[in-house]
């Protein structure tokens, strides 16, 4: 069964377009991430899925039911949000309950699979709290928790970590992951987060401009990008694009190299001057300005003990080299 | 961040201004309510001392209960502010929340018409308002009172409310709805607590003006069944004589009841006014 399905999706707000036929589905159980820029109508889709939101034209199915016209409550869904959007004036437990007490589910239910999801959460210690006396994470919990608690079809992430900090966000990331495995719910996920695309997602759905640039597992966006937005939006640091630094280079294409896959070598193809050092300890990042005037970046493993203003050549294996034409998207060839 | 202490002096300084402004706006009321307890002849001779042993009379409360009515006059007042406040929010609340909420065509139009409102005092419009009172038949009623002070209240209220209602996130609404919250729901249960300390702005702002109010009760309303306590108050002033011990009793009685609904808003309202100074 298909959790969900989208055909043709439009979506205009007056004259701007921000949806472009949008096609897609989730199978049951996956965990499918919008990833793309600002702007790129990622949480306009979202919200469209959860009815927040009408489509100018083209259906969603929920389930495998036709959903244009059902209020979002009757969907089968439950949404997270960045904001959590917790109720200030209720209690933790108050916050999970209330969709279900709505629902009219019989207090045994309730009470049941609030006590489930507090102990899934950790959250025993905080149930007669309000939100204001709890912490950034803590609140991201309970909101995790009061969608939880609904048993939808279909979970709904509006980038729910973007207000966390780094060492936080890491760990909520494992324990959304680790969530999705306990659940074998199916997800859907927004971020503009490239790292939590990567690490959480089954299947990444691209987006840039209201329209799909590609669907595909993780491993294959990064090794197979249709495109140079695709190739430059997955990986960090971003993919070097060349136009003419690579010796013997064909003219009118865009070479793309991942800062991973350069090595210095004494004769390489490319030829340039390092202007600053990053060093991480485990690996050091060069930031190289190529003989032809064009920025990249070397990422290199363990430590090297270069400094800014050296000359230095650049080398790299042609299988891992993409090519791109004039219009960004890829040429699929054998070696340039 | 270091302006944050201020000195010494600064302090010293804006505490005296604010003290002087007290004495000045309280020196009227303590007038007013200690000559009350005083005799005709106290009250002329040394209007600034307070009441001893020899000037001390009730003479003036007694007046005032003896009038009899004046518990009715009380009520009356009573009856109009309160229930004038509570269509001025509830109605307020809704309207602001209609425009705050809803993209709907003639939004800006609709929030604009309501805007003018606050411009053009609703006194200009006194001679149309009696006419179509005495057609209703309402003239009389403390109900012509309660619908032309609501209308006088509303466009503040619709104005104040719908820029806090703008403010309320639409997350927690959006929220609500994938919760199962009917819109009315949304509006009661969780757009209407989280605005209440404006709520309570609104009524403090409009509380003071229709409890004092003189103009349309004796206009609308003059009946000794309908009269309110402002009204009721101008029996002891005569055109050649004016019964002071009774006009400052009943003076000091009216302040009573307006004070305790203030008591009552005022913790909201002191939220309100700084709710935007600690996030």
């Amino acid at each position: 069964m298909t959790a969900l399905e989208l055909d043709k999706i439009c979506k205009s707000f007056g004259s701007v377009e921000v949806l472009k036929d949008i096609s897609l589905t989730v199978e049951d159980g996956e965990f499918v991430v919008f990833v793309g820029p600002s702007g790129c109508g990622k949480s306009t889709l979202l919200r469209i899925i959860a009815g927040l939101e009408d489509p100018t034209s083209g259906t969603v199915a929920i389930g495998g039911d036709m959903v244009n016209t059902v209020p979002p409550a009757k969907r089968g869904i439950a949404m997270v949000f960045q904001s959590y959007a917790l109720y200030p004036h209720l209690s933790v437990k108050d916050n999970m309950t209330l969709g279900l007490k709505q629902e009219g589910q019989p207090k045994a239910v309730i009470e049941e699979r609030v006590t489930k999801a507090v102990r899934m959460l950790g959250l025993g210690a905080y149930i007669a709290r309000r939100p204001s006396d709890l912490s950034g994470g803590q609140r991201q919990r309970v909101a995790i928790g009061r969608a939880i608690v609904r048993e939808p079809k279909l979970f709904l992430f509006d980038e729910p970590l973007s207000n966390l900090d780094a060492a936080l966000r890491m760990n909520m990331r494992v324990e959304i992951a680790d969530l999705h495995r306990k659940l074998g719910a199916s997800i859907i996920y927004v971020t503009h987060d490239q790292t939590e695309a990567m690490t959480l997602a089954d299947k990444i759905v691209v987006l840039r401009d209201g329209h799909v640039e590609q669907v595909g597992s993780p491993m294959e966006l990064y090794n197979n990008p249709a495109n140079q937005f695709v190739a430059g939006f997955l990986g960090s640091p971003s993919m070097n694009f060349l136009e003419k630094s690579v010796a013997g280079q064909t003219a009118g294409t865009i070479l793309g190299i991942r800062p991973e896959h350069l090595r210095l070598t004494e004769n390489g193809r490319i030829r340039g001057t390092i202007t600053h050092v990053e060093r991480l300890g485990g690996d050091t990042n060069l930031l190289v300005i190529t003989d032809a005037d064009e920025k990249l970046t070397v990422r290199l493993f363990g430590q090297y003990d270069k400094s800014v203003g050296e000359a230095t050549a650049l080398d790299f294996d042609d299988s891992h080299a993409f090519h791109f034409d004039q219009d960004r998207q890829r040429i699929y060839q054998s070696a340039a | 961040m270091s302006k944050a202490r201020q000195s010494t002096g600064a302090t010293i300084a804006a505490h005296a201004v604010l003290i002087v402004y007290t004495i000045i706006a309280l020196f009227p009321v303590f007038v007013i309510v200690i000559n009350s307890f005083k005799t005709r002849q106290a009250i002329f001779r040394e209007p600034l001392t307070l009441p001893d042993s020899d000037s001390f009379s009730l003479i003036g409360y007694q007046t005032v209960l003896k009038q009899g009515d004046f518990f009715l006059y009380f009520q009356n007042s009573m009856i109009v502010t309160v229930g004038s406040l509570f269509f001025i929010l509830l109605f307020g609340a809704m309207a602001a929340f209609a425009l705050a909420e809803y993209r709907f065509r003639g939004n800006m139009l609709m929030g604009l018409y309501l805007a003018l409102g606050i411009m053009i005092p609703i006194r200009i419009g006194t001679v149309a308002i009696l006419e179509m009172m005495v057609q209703t038949g309402l003239v009389n009623t403390l109900w012509a009172l309660i619908l032309v002070y609501t209308a006088q209240g509303l466009p503040l209220a619709v104005f104040i409310l719908s820029a806090f209602m703008k403010q309320v996130s639409d997350d927690l609404k959006n929220a609500g709805r994938i919760d199962g919250l009917s819109e009315y729901k949304i509006f009661f249960r969780l757009v209407l607590p989280l605005v209440r300390p404006a709520m309570a702005t609104v009524a403090v702002f409009n509380m003071i003006p229709i409890w004092n109010d003189l103009w349309f009760p004796l206009i609308l309303a003059p009946s000794e069944q309908t009269k309110t306590l402002t009204l009721g108050s101008q029996v002891f002033i005569g055109q050649f004589v004016t019964d002071w011990n009774a006009v400052l009793s009943a003076l000091s009685l009216a302040i009573l009841p307006v004070m305790a609904l203030y008591v009552v808003f005022s913790r909201q309202l002191i939220r309100g006014i700084t709710s935007g100074a600690v996030k």
